[in-house]
């Protein structure tokens, strides 16, 4: 047997005391970051929530979406619907985005689901087309031109609407970690990962497959949909194409395929690539997106169980454990 | 009453086109199981490449095509036989990320050469001139040939499939591709094949895109979007289903444009919807997507 580089609790002990630290320096920032740094952790956090999302629902549920913008943009225009024309508090319209957004999946899912595999991708795609340009055609919201949400933030102190969009964006970033680490570690979860490592069997096994795909669906929706409000609230501009744009998909894939398709810190890890990729080439415009197509490409070639997959092999445990040992018998 | 029948002739014979762009998709897909993202960024490589070609050299649109289409075809050749290759089994995520980073390779590549402006191949008075058929009924030269080509490629693609030995090898690498390499068929060689006819078709529908208008180095995925309408629309497997898929997705985007300009696509976008809705499987299905 393969000498470990740490043992699996060492590994999962030093781990968890880790991302513990840097949730408190996360939480505290407003307190001694400068603005700009307090943004990138906002950021960073958004984008980890929109991968966890994704590796739920593709990783664990084996619905290759790649129309997760359609709930996005929803959002974001729920803060143009409820924040600016209502008149709501532009961070209480967070929760009511993702509900929303699960409401609307009903139908959706209803429809997409009728496409199995690589067809279901392209019709989610289609469906996010669809919302993209029926928003681009209501008057009310200036059509495609888009509009500025600046008005909904008046009167809120600076200090105050950048320290709220930083805890929330910790709330849905580590919240989405844990929701899919706990989700996993029920019979749901079990049933989750069944249905990813072989729908037949699964099913031969009493597992309500469909029910599965639904359930995970609109998990992911809700997240989406909520994750689309915060960072839009962060943008102070809402348009068509910025909204339901398929570059947060560009962004989630490369995130969960580097960091690792299927585990609970692969979201994590990738994120963490991603953002020191960007800081080291994103000078080079083209040639920076060029460089992340083939970093992807490499990965899914020769390492598609991702980084999470390699340290798993050295370490030969997961920083979050879901998988479950069979009970030892007595001989 | 002319104006709304120009419109539909119009309609129909874009529907060639989306045929042209479909066909590729579906034959990738029906032997490989593969659907290529970047299906429509390859079409609109390939009408860059035309338009280089056009500019730089100078030679005429119909000389750029001969061009270009064995160009693409090496290029699908290689891309499957030593990349997609890789990632075959029954995971369909590997294959569908692989070519969404072509898809993103591609576009980044052209905007570095071309600029993010939007070009179109001159093709002198054949882009504008049209035969007239009587009565203010009119249609284009360019539409007719595109349809023509249509027509001719999707029945030369037909004859492939049912009577040569190529077109059996995909049939059987389609059906199983263990059982196929012990009756000494090289599959991965047939999927080089196959993925490199898909884009010489693709070429064809690209060069007779940038002759119809004009086209940026962003707008592939909007025609990866229209092919795969039209496959789902004519029924998975059936080519001159898809054929009919291409055709309904055109009057429909024609008529919603003559309706009110602008919300063309989303007509052509709903129209999918819909069929998805009463007809699952499309109007002609072939084979059951597994």
């Amino acid at each position: 047997m393969r000498a470990k580089l740490l043992s699996p609790k060492a590994f999962q002990i030093y781990g968890l005391a880790l991302l513990v630290v840097l949730m408190v320096v996360a939480a505290s920032q407003p307190w001694w970051a400068r603005r700009y740094t307090e943004q990138w952790t906002t950021e960073f956090l958004y984008t980890l929530a929109l991968a966890q999302a994704w590796n739920l629902l593709a990783g664990y549920g084996g619905l290759l979406s790649v129309g997760q913008q359609a709930f996005i943009g929803v959002g974001a225009y729920m803060v143009v619907a409820l924040g600016l024309l209502a008149g709501w508090n532009p961070f209480l319209t967070i929760p009511v985005a993702g509900l929303v957004c699960v409401v609307l999946a009903i139908p959706m899912a209803a429809l997409l689901f009728r496409l199995k595999g690589a067809n279901f991708a392209v019709g989610t795609w289609v469906a996010a087309e669809v919302l993209r340009l029926l928003v681009s055609n209501i008057d009310a919201v200036n059509g495609g031109s888009g509009i500025s949400i600046t008005p909904t933030l008046i009167g809120m102190p600076i200090w105050w609407r950048m320290s709220e969009t930083l805890w929330i964006a910790l709330a849905l970033g580590v919240g989405g970690m844990a929701m899919v680490y706990g989700l996993l570690r029920t019979r749901l979860g079990l049933a989750l990962t069944a249905v990813r490592d072989s729908e037949p069997a699964a099913a031969s096994l009493g597992v309500s497959v469909s029910r599965m795909k639904w359930a995970v669906y609109l998990v992911a929706a809700l997240w989406a949909g909520m994750t689309g409000a915060l960072i839009f609230i962060t943008k102070l501009r809402v348009a068509p194409d910025a909204a339901f744009s398929i570059d947060w998909m560009t962004t989630t894939f490369f995130v969960t395929v580097i960091g690792g398709i299927g585990t609970v810190e692969g979201p994590l890890i990738g994120t963490a690539v991603f953002f020191a990729l960007r800081a080291l080439l994103a000078d080079y415009g083209s040639w920076y997106l060029i460089a992340l197509g083939l970093v992807a490409i490499i990965f899914m070639l020769f390492i598609p169980q991702g980084i999470a997959g390699v340290l798993k092999t050295l370490t030969g445990s997961n920083l979050f454990p879901t998988q479950r040992h069979a009970p030892k018998v007595a001989s | 009453m002319a104006d709304w029948i120009n419109t539909i002739l119009q309609g129909i014979l874009t529907g060639g086109l989306y045929a042209l762009l479909a066909a590729g998709l579906s034959l990738a897909f029906g032997v490989m199981r593969v659907i290529n993202i970047a299906h429509g960024d390859f079409a609109v490589l390939a009408g860059f490449i035309a338009i280089a070609l056009n500019q730089w050299l100078g030679l005429t649109p119909v000389e750029s095509l001969l061009v270009a289409m064995p160009l693409m075809a090496a290029l699908g050749y290689v891309l499957q036989r030593f990349v997609l290759n890789r990632a075959l089994g029954n995971d369909v995520m590997r294959p569908l990320m692989i070519t969404f980073g072509f898809s993103i390779i591609i576009q980044n590549l052209l905007l570095q050469g071309f600029s993010a402006d939007s070009r179109s191949l001159y093709a002198g008075s054949f882009s504008t001139a049209s035969f007239q058929f009587g009565g203010q009924i009119a249609a284009g030269y360019l539409p007719l040939t595109m349809m023509l080509s249509a027509v001719v490629i999707l029945a030369g693609l037909q004859q492939i499939f049912s009577r040569t030995m190529l077109g059996r090898a995909f049939r059987a690498a389609s059906d199983d591709p263990e059982i196929v390499r012990l009756m000494g068929v090289d599959n991965r060689h047939v999927y080089g094949i196959a993925m490199g006819l898909a884009l010489a078709m693709v070429a064809v529908a690209g060069v007779f895109l940038v002759m119809q208008t004009t086209v940026a180095p962003t707008d592939g995925p909007v025609h990866l979007l229209y092919a795969f309408e039209s496959v789902i629309i004519g029924g998975l497997g059936s080519l001159w289903g898809t054929l009919l898929g291409g055709v309904i997705l055109g009057v429909a985007q024609a008529l919603g444009d003559k309706f009110d300009p602008g919300i063309g696509t989303l007509v052509g976008h709903l129209t999918f919807l819909f069929v998805l809705a009463v007809k699952p499987n499309g109007l002609f299905p072939k084979t059951k997507d597994r």
